[in-house]
């Protein structure tokens, strides 16, 4: 490819991949970047099957709970829920011993939940294949799932990250939306392994049993259709909400995937289509007939009509864009990217590429445009302090406590991407005593004292380590009022309001409030919360663990207090 | 009061004489609608899990409550009688647990709204408390909660705004992440604890640098939002709302949930600009051993109703511009299972307080407890939607006008509403 005229640096260059297609530089990597050469850099990471990758491997054998098919889970770790309801059929009388296993079975089931979300956060941290692990979390959150969806919803999650996105994620878009439209997660979450025909349609086997039955037998009374996973089919994962389908669309597309089920989700059971929960009746989607008789390949047509859909190619390039180069991507740049969409059929390593490989990706207005989420400001901390993968839940309860649980966005949208989402007063404030913590060696791994970059700098004057705080951190561009700010300490409110601005609040009542406070934000849609059963079953380790993390924190300065500025500055919450 | 409802009558008879410039429809509109204004504070609590409904409101002049529940009924009131149902008004009865509330009731402060609930058929806790919330039954995308929208449809009243904003504590969730009935674009704040809005550094040398990267620098959104946030935060440390001791001689209870109440309180007498407080309370899932005038859910309402008796007690008269209202996503079964618990059910039970409402009696028509007349055959009907309270709380009692953007796909009429504002 001819190179295309960028505004950047070659530094700049450099950080913007490691910032966009990367979870931010660890130290080093840099140079190492401006080594290889950007684009060719770009290249192994568009090609992550020949790259090595010894660090996800070590962060799996980290997650013993989580290996495994969901059946293999299920019977290592049987949701209490589950085997309460078995004991009370069986009509036993539990006994104290039972007692002690349900509490212990529970603790399991609170460790799988933890393990579920610090594997996301090692992966992110520590994989060589950092593009690869960027699409996952994409995609991941494009097809969102919630951990709270019952009790068998977790035993599901680790395969479908390993076996359902993370294979595809430089595939086909048509095969990855096969591969979560056959996941046990997406059906129990979207309810369609509920969704059966209704009284007035002919199942599949209805239809074969009376070949000829074109009158309308009076089939037994059904429970009938669940348009949940057809609604959100069409309007969150292809089409988009202005996608131009009707609810007739909704209904009819709930009728081709009705059969499409699990089997026994209660022993972890894989994606089963049923012809007897299946309409076979004809049906109309998006102007196209699907005719009667047919079983499972209603739901494929489906499949293939939406991914063929020109408005699913502009919905699914804009959203990539917005994730990869700003908020506000050009007309023209997801224009070249629906073209190699076209030409390619859907294939998203050759759409990623249009996207990143573009002057637009390089340009001076995608510099810094992006505002991290919460994920990606505790990754990015992480990788900037050189820490190795965190195996304890310490990390997720970080991101939990920004605002992110992961796994734990309830609504199918998933979690917003735009500056305007994620900026509020609450999620500032999260932000800056996040830096404070950091600085004050509470994540796991990083630790102002081991830090290399630490190390070289140890003894120099606080100018020469605000400079290298700064490149280290913050890819060494600030204004020279920030560089200021961390050297001296003037800044334009003078003395008297910085005194002020620091003083302990007055409290002439003392009531002490909980240990773990926090506070969080209101980013469009919403964090996890109680679902199922009091305690939290989800939240409850990690809540544990994410109370330590601001917990009296003690006063900051020298190279602790740099660092804890620099991770909470403005200009570290971009990229 | 009165002069507000001759108000009403006048502007609205203007009306009808055709003497109607637009500055009287917009009047006679507003006042129609209700009124709004600095000061009106809505309290959502919300039971997570399924508070079972029978057992807190208690039909007692039903037989088939009795039949249904041998071992965990409340039994009927009776003179002089512990641990027995305490009588509304010969039919209802609060929990005995729930004592702290009678007065409450007596005084004409405590509506009770019984058989409300959702029409959503589903008995799963996430779906029902994700509609409750949303206010849009058996629709999953809606991508924001009620309170939210309310907030939004509402607007500021011009005397609520700081320095020409609305207030950085207009809405506050004492909850550790924003709940799904904030969502949406309105700003809100979730924190744990008054306390921990503040900069956790500990050293002045620290906070001061910090705040001062976020004064300099570029006029965008990160400033922006850091620059609200030192502004809210020097807000609330002047108004110091942790200064204020519980008053008229309220006692909150021990326990997290009473503590909340308590901040949320102080949070109104600093004046910060709230409009608009929530909390969640958790225990009420009770599938085995629930208990009747004793038991596990006898100690799971008492801190509740003791809690809401100490905050209205302390807040006194400004209950006036106080509203508070109690949900949970469904009710439980009428039978008791065969662990001495209920199971998930349907129609549940709510509470509105507030001086100035029509309390003092038990709103919402009931449907009977019958077995023939059971929701699928075991659960309590549901006589009056959610909505229906919601709508009317926030039209009367908060002056909330665009209400069918609150409530999409819903009859917000005032046909449908029970008179409890």
């Amino acid at each position: 490819m001819a190179a295309l005229p960028r505004d950047l640096t070659e530094d700049q260059q450099a950080l913007q991949v490691l910032n966009r297609l990367a979870f931010g530089p660890r130290p080093g990597d840099v140079a190492a970047v401006r080594a290889v050469g950007v684009d060719r850099w770009i290249e192994q990471q568009l090609q992550p099957e020949s790259m090595a990758d010894t660090s996800a491997a070590r962060t799996e054998a980290a997650f013993a709970l989580l290996a495994g098919s969901p059946a293999e889970l299920m019977e290592r770790s049987p949701p209490p829920a589950i085997v309460a309801r078995q004991m009370q059929r069986a009509g036993d009388v539990p006994t104290m011993d039972d007692s002690a296993r349900y509490r212990e079975m529970q603790r399991t089931q609170g460790q799988m939940v933890a393990q579920l979300q610090a594997s996301r956060v090692a992966r992110a941290v520590g994989t060589e294949r950092q593009l690869e692990a960027v699409m996952t979390e994409f995609w991941l959150n494009h097809f969102n799932v919630f951990i709270q969806k019952g009790p068998t919803m977790r035993h599901y999650l680790a395969s479908y990250e390993r076996d359902v996105i993370r294979p595809h994620v430089f595939g086909r878009f048509r095969d990855l939306l096969g591969a979560v439209a056959h996941s046990p997660a997406m059906m129990i979450y979207l309810d369609n392994a509920q969704s059966m025909a209704d009284s007035t349609h002919l199942t599949q086997l209805e239809m074969r049993a009376r070949p000829n039955a074109l009158g309308r037998p009076a089939p037994r009374r059904r429970a009938g259709l669940n348009e949940n996973y057809g609604r959100e089919l069409l309007e969150l994962h292809t089409l988009g909400v202005d996608g131009g389908y009707t609810q007739q669309d909704v209904i009819n597309v709930a009728r081709a995937f009705t059969g499409w089920t699990v089997d026994q989700p209660a022993k972890g059971g894989p994606f089963l289509f049923r012809p007897g929960m299946h309409d076979a009746d004809a049906k109309q989607v998006l102007g196209q007939l699907l005719p009667p008789g047919r079983g499972i390949e209603d739901g494929e047509e489906v499949l293939d009509i939406v991914s063929d859909h020109p408005a699913t190619a502009r919905f699914i390039v804009r959203k990539l864009a917005v994730r990869l180069v700003s908020d506000s991507p050009s007309e023209a740049l997801v224009a070249r990217a629906i073209t190699t969409w076209r030409r390619t059929h859907g294939d998203l390593r050759e759409v990623v590429r249009t996207l990143v490989l573009s002057p637009e990706f390089f340009a001076r207005t995608a510099w810094r445009a992006k505002v991290k989420t919460p994920f990606e400001v505790v990754v990015s901390a992480a990788r900037a302090m050189g820490a190795p993968v965190d195996t304890t839940p310490r990390s997720a309860a970080a991101v939990a406590q920004l605002g992110q649980p992961l796994w734990g966005h309830m609504a199918p949208n998933g979690w917003p991407d735009q500056a305007r989402d994620w900026m509020n007063t609450g999620a500032i404030l999260n932000r800056i005593n996040f830096g404070f913590a950091v600085g004050a060696n509470r994540l796991p791994g990083a630790s102002t004292t081991n830090w290399a970059v630490a190390r070289e700098i140890a003894q120099s004057p606080r100018a020469a380590q605000v400079d290298r705080v700064v490149l280290e951190l913050l890819g060494g561009d600030v204004s020279p009022d920030t560089r200021e700010i961390l050297n001296t300490g003037a800044h334009p409110l003078g003395d008297a309001a910085a005194q002020q601005a620091s003083a302990p609040a007055p409290r002439a009542d003392t009531t002490v409030m909980n240990a773990n406070a926090n506070v969080s934000v209101n980013a469009d849609p919403m964090p996890m919360r109680n679902g199922t059963a009091p305690p939290r079953p989800a939240a409850g380790p990690v809540g544990r663990a994410g109370a330590q993390l601001f917990r009296a924190l003690p006063p900051l300065s020298g190279l602790p207090q740099i660092v804890a500025l620099a991770i909470g500055s403005p200009e570290f919450q971009r990229r | 009061m009165r002069r507000r409802v001759f108000m009403k009558a006048g502007a609205l008879s203007l009306v009808t004489m055709g003497l109607s410039p637009s500055f009287l429809r917009r009047s006679a509109y507003a006042m129609a609608r209700g009124p709004a204004g600095k000061g009106r504070v809505l309290v959502c609590l919300f039971q997570r899990c399924a508070a079972d409904a029978l057992n807190v409101l208690v039909p007692f002049g039903e037989r088939a409550y009795y039949q249904a529940r041998p071992g965990i009924a409340v039994p009927a009131p009776k003179a002089g009688a512990a641990n027995v149902a305490l009588d509304l008004d010969g039919f209802f009865g609060l929990h005995p647990s729930m004592a702290p509330l009678v007065p409450l009731y007596q005084r004409g402060l405590l509506a009770p709204v019984a058989a409300v609930g959702s029409p959503s058929n589903t008995r799963s806790h996430f779906d029902a408390q994700d509609y409750m919330e949303t206010a849009t039954p058996d629709v999953k995308g809606t991508t924001s909660g009620w309170l939210n929208r309310y907030l939004a449809a509402k607007g500021t009243c011009e005397e609520c705004l700081v320095n020409g904003k609305p207030s950085a504590f207009r809405a506050v969730a004492l909850t550790a992440q924003t709940p799904r009935i904030l969502e949406g674009p309105a700003a809100t704040v979730a924190m744990d604890g008054l306390d921990a809005f503040a900069l956790r550094a500990s050293n002045p040398d620290a906070a001061a640098r910090i705040e001062a990267l976020y004064r300099t620098g570029q006029a965008d959104v990160v400033h922006a939002s850091g620059n609200e946030m030192f502004e809210a935060m020097k807000m609330l440390r002047a108004a110091n709302p942790q200064q204020y001791a519980p008053r008229n001689g309220a006692q909150y209870p021990a326990g997290p949930f009473a503590q909340k109440l308590r901040q949320i309180a102080q949070l109104i007498r600093a004046d910060v600009g709230l409009e608009l407080a929530f909390a969640d309370v958790g225990g009420w899932d009770t599938h085995v051993n629930q208990g009747g005038a004793t038991g596990q859910l006898a100690n799971r309402l008492d801190e509740f109703a003791k809690a809401i008796a100490a905050f209205v007690q302390d807040l006194g008269d400004k209950m006036g511009d106080v509203t508070v209202l109690t949900m949970s996503e469904f009710g439980r079964t009428v039978r008791q299972n065969g662990n001495g618990g209920t199971d998930h059910g349907h129609a549940t039970t709510m509470f509105v307080i507030g001086d100035g409402l029509k309390g003092g009696k038990v709103h919402g028509r009931w449907p009977g407890l019958a077995p023939e007349l059971l929701y699928e055959g075991r659960d309590l009907a549901l006589t009056t939607d959610f909505r229906a309270v919601f709508a009317e709380v926030a039209s009367r009692r908060l002056g909330a006008t665009a209400l069918d953007a609150v409530f999409p796909g819903f009859n917000t009429s005032s046909a449908g509403w029970l008179g409890i504002a």
